[in-house]
């Protein structure tokens, strides 16, 4: 029994610490507004006021902390992706995330446990091939595995599903996952602590913009003043930037997930095949996790489907034949916003005090300190858009800068 | 083995006295009766602990006995947390306990209950991170106590199947509401699916009582069940699940290993409502049952649930339950009502006419044991004093059954997930339901209504209203009758010990709700969240209400502004292989793969067809691959090219089409000449290539790549439609099979079999497509020149591919022709140069980077990526793809491996083997523009991390000038 737990049976009174603040009274006016309290929103306020004093901060989130895609996705962390771009920033990520625990005082459960993808396609394998290649060159730990080596980490594995047999991996030991909610709550805790306002049930619904500049938002709960504002949402990320007259080139798509009842533990590392469409990990708590693609037409909707959880739990199955007896116990679905070339928006908006945190697609949760962290920058600095993420700026689709990231998104997440 | 114990007839509805089982629990072994389930025959047997609870290990029996508790989950050979009181006894079954250290019995872990205290709400956020990188030793620890049963990994899928029903009105759940609601549907000639969990009809009619004299239900229950069970308009499915709610009343049904897909234009969800317990110290020892489960345990079972009994209630119905169990022998100890006084006062006289103690504004404080928590022996009694509050002095009361239930929730999943509203009624101190869509509709206890005649009349309704919708006649009016409210408001007691628990599978008690709170997580989601309340197996069927009030309380909102959390499908937990069933993996094969196997090819997936990669063993790749590439450039080689897309374009607007979705012009194409065709999106983006052969001024045979060629064939008739020209376009990649003749013999072999055409290089040049027979067979010749060999594409109806392989093949004896397969293939076009879309190329390519400027008619008024086309051949190249270099005995550079500039990535290689022909290692890859020059000296980086510095050369590799394909 460790002894940060002593206090808690030792006490008379129950310590209660308080992680997330009681609601109060809006403030007239902020020198920032977070629009979105997920992880994303609540990460840039934690940053800029621990590194860049700023605490003159409300995140204001519609329904309740970290409720939307922080609560949805299925908590995969890698960098193992294929641009160069893309690498460099998911590996500082990764790289905070290790220390997040830590640095908060609350455990995010952070668990690395490698994730295996697999290749049933010489397709395939000449892409995992680059992306390994990729990764060892800025430092991230992923080796391309054959046959034999993935019995040996996945003896569970079904290496001849179907037609597909599986021709190799991508043993991406970097791969981890952490619990979700956690991270959101850890950063509300801590920004809250430095004095960031934390705003739940209040929902941004258009704003006031004079001169090229975002002067105010209005809520629900009244028009907020503002020095600069930052869109942090996602799922509805194009319908609020419309609302300013910025194009996006967003498309929303659902994607959904589905979770077992708890079992003793079987699996440790994260294993996902493209071709299957389907990724299967254990949660800590035993419950195999399931998911796949995005739905195949675009909707604002977290409805559920049994077309979707047929085919997914028909890939589950020749992965891992012996699932067919587990037993799943819920489903559920979030909103994706897809951007062309899976890579997301950040940076500058076409209004000089209005930042972007956008198109996150399936990839934001991975991403959640290092975006919190050079968005925090960019704010902090008023515009000046941090090295790390000047790939992923807005006007890169209407010049032609896309970062692909397509072959290395799919059913990995 | 446990002496025979069972009530006498009319109890025990489901058993079948006469057909004993035998089964073992835990190692031991035990007699059950044919009907029961695990859990009614181990109680039969006096065995009440079944499981161990998810956190502290503590003991537990059964609390609902119809599926909707996580007490009962134990384990099976092949299946970890089977229910037991859902899982139908069987000859022979071994059934097991799971989560306990030691033995079901005595669990080690069970000393985890005392350090309760130090485990507060979501302690493993506060503790194991210290110092950094902890958790790594402590999570492998705790993943092991934590999770419930053991999969069997062995286990192979059995056989499950779906089919589907289409029906007028669904209605699910079959107790009094269902069945009023499918027999009145039925009247009027509508075809009714009535869809029932339990293997019986009439609900709560089959174990619960409606009136003092215990009468009224079961005579019901026969007329009914009767009439529904004779009506030829409905469809009755038992033992069966309707699992969720899809949108249009979409509605899976799960029965035995089928899944029944059902659409109903009309459904009526009759799913009743759960019995809910009531909050205070111990309330989970085994003994303790909901009310519902003690009477289902007699009339279904016949199985005597204790000797001597206390019950608990916050309605009349506990009274009922005191009579039932008065009159199965079982002493009643007292009724204790939450309320001052039932709403019925006769019901005091009933109790008072038999002797039973009444204990009015009383509550249960404590559940009392002996050591070893193996049952409830007794009840501290205190009197109701304020919200919650319980006065000092206490009375004990002696027993080993309690039954409770502080009033009733509505089954209300199906309807949440259908969009359904919950709003939390004051007055009723209940849930009740609105905002549910059009053709869906609920009736009975799910509706608040309880008394019997307000079931039946709220089926008959409901019924009204579908039929009425349906054109079939009815209507939706009805009156009626007031009814007593049956839930207690506050029926939760804390004790300042705890172990008050508010979710029995997750083990949290009434102060880790309220301090869930107190860290600040006040939303009901987030107390969820953080404190994992509803998170378990029975996905908060007994937790919500109690969550919801306390959280309310203790954030000061009401119980309708908290809400519970969202319910999602499925409904119960179902297993993977009901939903799975059948998968669907499409795999083609050509009209030749028996002659490829035939003559040793190994076989290679390409999209959803097989190819033979090369025709010898695996590990005699590189031999086989090179002698079949140095055949076709010496000789004369044969490849099967059929699963190459091929799409027939004809009418007016044929050449117009092609115009616009193809970066080449096509207008002026002569007939009888084929063209390069190279297809961009609307990024400019590479996307597919192939060839346009003209055959008449209104027909073009247009081929793509394998797996491009679904895609393009949508893109087609998209554009087509939207566009509005004259086309037809069919996708005929299936219905032709090819083969590609390619080597300088070729013409020699195709001249013994081709009478009807003049195959000379003037007749028939380079770049012709002709129309004719070969061996007969109706033909489409190409001459192209992939590998760079004098060539023909031969295309005929796939019934005639076996027989022109087999005829090339004895043709080409002479000639000593040999098949090719695809790595042979791509190793001859790498030669030449050429790219493979896909692989050449990747999301972002566009024209200038692959050198195919040439393709692009710059004076067309559009293509699909002009554009951007035009843009992006504006910009200064960021990359190109060339062709490189290395010597014979240099480290060979896998495809994948990068290009580097200095300390940059600049490229990665596409293509890479090495030549015979040529005698050198020969690719192609992306390189920095600085980098693209001819002579260059490129960095590649190979396996093992050794740099090879590989030269930049002139494509094609093999003949420059491109003479041998002209011939």
């Amino acid at each position: 029994m460790p002894f940060s737990l002593l206090k808690y049976g030792l006490s008379s009174e129950y310590p209660a610490e308080v992680d997330l603040p009681a609601p109060k009274e809006l403030k007239d006016s902020y020198d920032v507004v977070i629009i979105g309290g997920g992880g994303h929103g609540l990460a840039t306020a934690y940053y800029l006021a621990k590194y860049h004093g700023v605490t003159n901060v409300a995140v204001l989130e519609k329904a309740y902390l970290g409720g939307g895609n922080t609560a949805r996705n299925t908590a995969v962390i890698r960098s193992n992706y294929l641009t160069s771009e893309g690498v460099r920033f998911y590996t500082e990520s990764v790289k905070l995330f290790k220390a997040l625990s830590n640095e908060f005082d609350f455990n995010i459960m952070y668990s690395e446990r490698g994730q295996l993808t697999l290749a049933h396609t010489d397709a395939t394998v000449r892409a995992f091939r680059q992306r390994a290649e990729v990764n060892k060159h800025f430092g991230g730990r992923t080796e391309m595995i054959d046959r034999q080596q993935i019995r040996e980490l996945v003896p569970t594995l079904n290496l001849d599903p179907g037609h597909l047999p599986v021709l190799a991996g991508l043993w991406h030991i970097d791969g981890a996952t952490a619990r979700h909610d956690a991270v959101a709550w850890g950063y509300a805790k801590q920004a809250a602590k430095r004095g960031v306002e934390i705003h739940q049930l209040t929902e941004v619904q258009d704003f006031v913009v004079e001169h090229g500049r975002v002067t105010a938002v209005k809520t629900n709960r009244g028009t907020v003043k503002c020095g600069c504002a930052v869109q942090a949402i996602a799922g509805y990320s194009s319908l609020l930037m419309n609302k300013l007259g910025i194009r996006a080139p967003i498309h929303s798509y659902p994607l959904q997930a589905m979770v077992t009842q708890p079992f003793k533990p079987f699996l440790d590392p994260l294993v996902s095949s493209s071709a299957l469409h389907c990724y299967v990990q254990q949660t800590g708590r035993g419950e195999v996790v399931i998911g796949g693609g995005s739905d195949p037409y675009p909707l604002y909707n977290t409805r559920s489907t049994l077309e979707l959880k047929e085919g997914l739990l028909a890939h589950a199955i020749e992965m891992f034949p012996f699932l067919a007896n587990a037993k799943l116990m819920r489903q559920w679905a979030g909103i994706t916003d897809m951007t062309p070339d899976y890579s997301p928006i950040m940076g500058l908006s076409p209004l000089e005090n209005y930042y972007l945190d956008a198109g996150w697609g399936t990839w934001g949760f991975k991403a959640t300190p290092i975006c919190g962290k050079t968005m925090a920058e960019l704010v902090a600095s008023g515009g000046k858009v941090p090295e790390l993420i000047r790939p992923f700026a807005l006007e890169r689709f209407s010049r032609f800068r896309q970062v692909n990231e397509m072959g290395a998104t799919a059913a990995s997440h | 083995m446990t002496a025979f114990n069972r009530l006498p007839a009319p109890m025990g509805l489901l058993i079948d006295r006469d057909r004993p089982l035998a089964f073992s629990f835990d190692g031991k072994a035990y007699q059950g009766l044919q009907g029961d389930s695990i859990a009614s025959a181990l109680l039969a047997n006096g065995r009440w602990l079944m499981s161990r609870s998810f956190k502290y290990h503590r003991p537990r029996g059964p609390l609902s006995l119809a599926g909707q508790d996580a007490n009962t989950l134990v384990q099976l050979p092949d299946e970890p947390n089977a229910l037991a009181d859902m899982q139908a006894l069987a000859e022979g079954l071994e059934v097991g306990g799971q989560n306990f250290a030691g033995s079901l019995d005595s669990d080690r872990d069970a000393l985890l209950g005392h350090f309760s205290r130090f485990m507060p709400v979501g302690f493993y956020y506060r503790s194991f991170y210290k110092p950094q990188g902890i958790w790594k030793v402590w999570e492998p620890i705790i993943r092991k106590k934590a999770g419930l049963g053991v999969l069997n990994l062995k286990f192979q899928p059995e056989y499950h199947d779906k089919a589907f029903l289409f029906v007028d009105v669904a209605v699910v759940g079959a107790g009094p509401a269902g069945l009023s609601a499918a027999l009145h549907a039925a009247n009027t000639g509508a075809k009714v699916l009535l869809v029932e969990q339990q293997p019986y009809l009439g609900g709560a009619l089959a174990w619960a009582r409606f009136d003092l004299e215990g009468v009224r239900a079961g005579a019901l229950r026969e007329r009914l069940v009767e009439a529904v069970e004779q009506h030829p308009n409905i469809r009755i499915l038992k033992e069966a699940t309707c699992n969720a709610w899809f949108v249009d009343n979409f509605l899976p049904v799960i029965q035995g290993t089928r899944l029944y897909k059902v659409r109903a234009r009309e459904c009526i969800v009759a799913t009743g409502a759960f019995d809910q317990p009531v909050v205070f110290r111990n309330n989970d020892l085994p003994g303790i049952m909901l009310t519902s489960a003690a009477q289902r345990l007699m009339k279904l079972y016949a199985v005597k649930p204790g000797n001597r009994a206390v019950v608990l209630t916050g309605n009349d119905d506990g009274y009922l339950a005191a009579l039932d169990l008065h009159e199965a022998g079982v002493a009643v100890a007292a009724v204790i009502d939450l309320r001052d006084a039932p709403a019925d006062g006769l019901l005091v006289t009933a109790l008072q006419t038999r002797g039973i103690p009444h204990l009015p504004g009383h509550t249960v404080y404590e559940a009392l044991h002996a050591k070893g928590m193996r049952h409830v022996s007794g009840v501290d009694v205190r009197r109701i004093v304020g919200e919650g509050q319980v006065a000092s002095d206490a009375q004990r009361i002696d027993c080993d059954l309690l039954c409770m239930s502080a009033g009733y929730m509505p089954v209300y999943q199906l309807l949440c997930q259908a969009g359904g509203k919950l709003a939390y009624d004051d007055d009723q101190a209940a849930f009740s339901l609105s905002g549910l869509p059009r053709r869906l509709d609920v009736a009975g206890s799910v509706n608040g209504r309880y008394a019997l005649d307000n079931v039946l009349l709220d089926g008959a309704r409901a019924a009204g209203g579908a039929t009425g919708r349906l054109g079939l006649g009815g209507s939706a009016e009805a009156i009626f009758a007031a009814e007593p409210r049956v839930n207690f408001d506050w029926p939760i007691f804390p004790h300042p010990d705890g172990k008050d628990f508010v979710d029995f599978d997750e083990d949290l008690q009434v102060r880790d709700i309220v301090n869930a709170t107190r860290h600040g997580y006040r939303d009901v989601q987030l107390v969820k969240r953080f404190s994992t309340v509803g998170m378990g197996p029975s996905q908060g069927r007994h937790s919500a209400l109690p969550t919801a009030r306390l959280v309310a309380r203790a954030t000061g909102r009401s119980v309708s502004e908290t809400g519970v959390t969202t319910a999602r499908p499925p409904f119960v937990a179902e297993k993977l292989a009901h939903v799975a069933g059948r998968g669907f993996d499409p795999y083609r094969q050509t009209p030749m793969h028996q002659r490829h196997l035939e003559a040793g090819a190994k076989m290679m997936p390409a999209g959803v067809w097989q190819r033979p990669a090369y025709y010898g063993k695996a590990e005699e790749r590189e031999r086989c691959m090179q002698e079949e590439a140095l055949h076709v450039r010496q000789k004369v080689g044969l490849i099967d090219v059929s699963t190459l897309g091929g799409l027939d374009v004809r009418g007016p607007d044929a050449a117009e089409l092609l115009e616009r979705l193809y970066t080449f012009a096509f207008a002026k194409q002569p007939v009888g000449r084929s063209r390069y065709a190279l297809m961009t999106n609307e990024h400019g983006v590479v996307i597919d290539d192939g060839v346009c052969a003209r055959f008449a001024p209104n027909h073009f045979y247009v081929t793509a790549t394998t797996s491009g060629v679904d895609r393009l064939y949508q893109q087609m008739l998209k554009w087509n439609a939207q566009w509005r020209l004259d086309v037809d376009v069919t996708n005929v990649t299936a219905a032709l099979a090819a083969v590609n003749l390619a080597g300088p013999d070729s013409r020699k072999v195709l001249q013994t079999l081709c009478n009807d055409l003049d195959l000379s290089a003037e007749a028939f040049p380079y770049l012709g497509v002709r129309q004719g027979t070969v061996v007969g067979i109706p033909a489409r010749l190409l001459r192209v020149g992939f590998v760079g060999e004098l060539g023909y594409e031969i295309h005929v109806p796939a019934r005639y591919g076996e027989a022109l392989w087999d005829a090339l093949m004895a043709a080409g004896r002479a000639f000593d022709i040999r098949p090719f397969g695809v790595e042979s293939q791509r190793l001859l076009r790498l030669e030449k140069g050429h790219v493979i879309i896909g692989q050449d190329t990747d999301g972002m390519t566009h024209p200038a980077e692959i050198d195919m400027g040439w393709a692009i008619a710059r004076s067309k008024p559009f293509f699909v990526g002009k554009r951007s086309v035009q843009i992006l051949e504006a910009q200064p190249l960021a990359r190109k793809l060339v062709g490189f270099s290395l010597p014979k005995g240099a480290s060979k550079p896998l495809e994948g491996h990068l290009v580097l500039d200095g300390d940059a990535i600049s490229g990665s290689v596409t293509s890479c083997e090495y030549s015979r022909t040529l005698e050198r290692i020969i690719g192609l890859a992306y390189v920095g523009s600085g980098q693209s020059a001819p002579g260059s000296h490129i960095p590649i980086r190979v396996e093992g991390g050794e740099v090879v510095q590989a030269t930049v050369v002139e494509l094609p590799f093999f003949d420059p000038h491109n003479q041998r394909q002209e011939l």
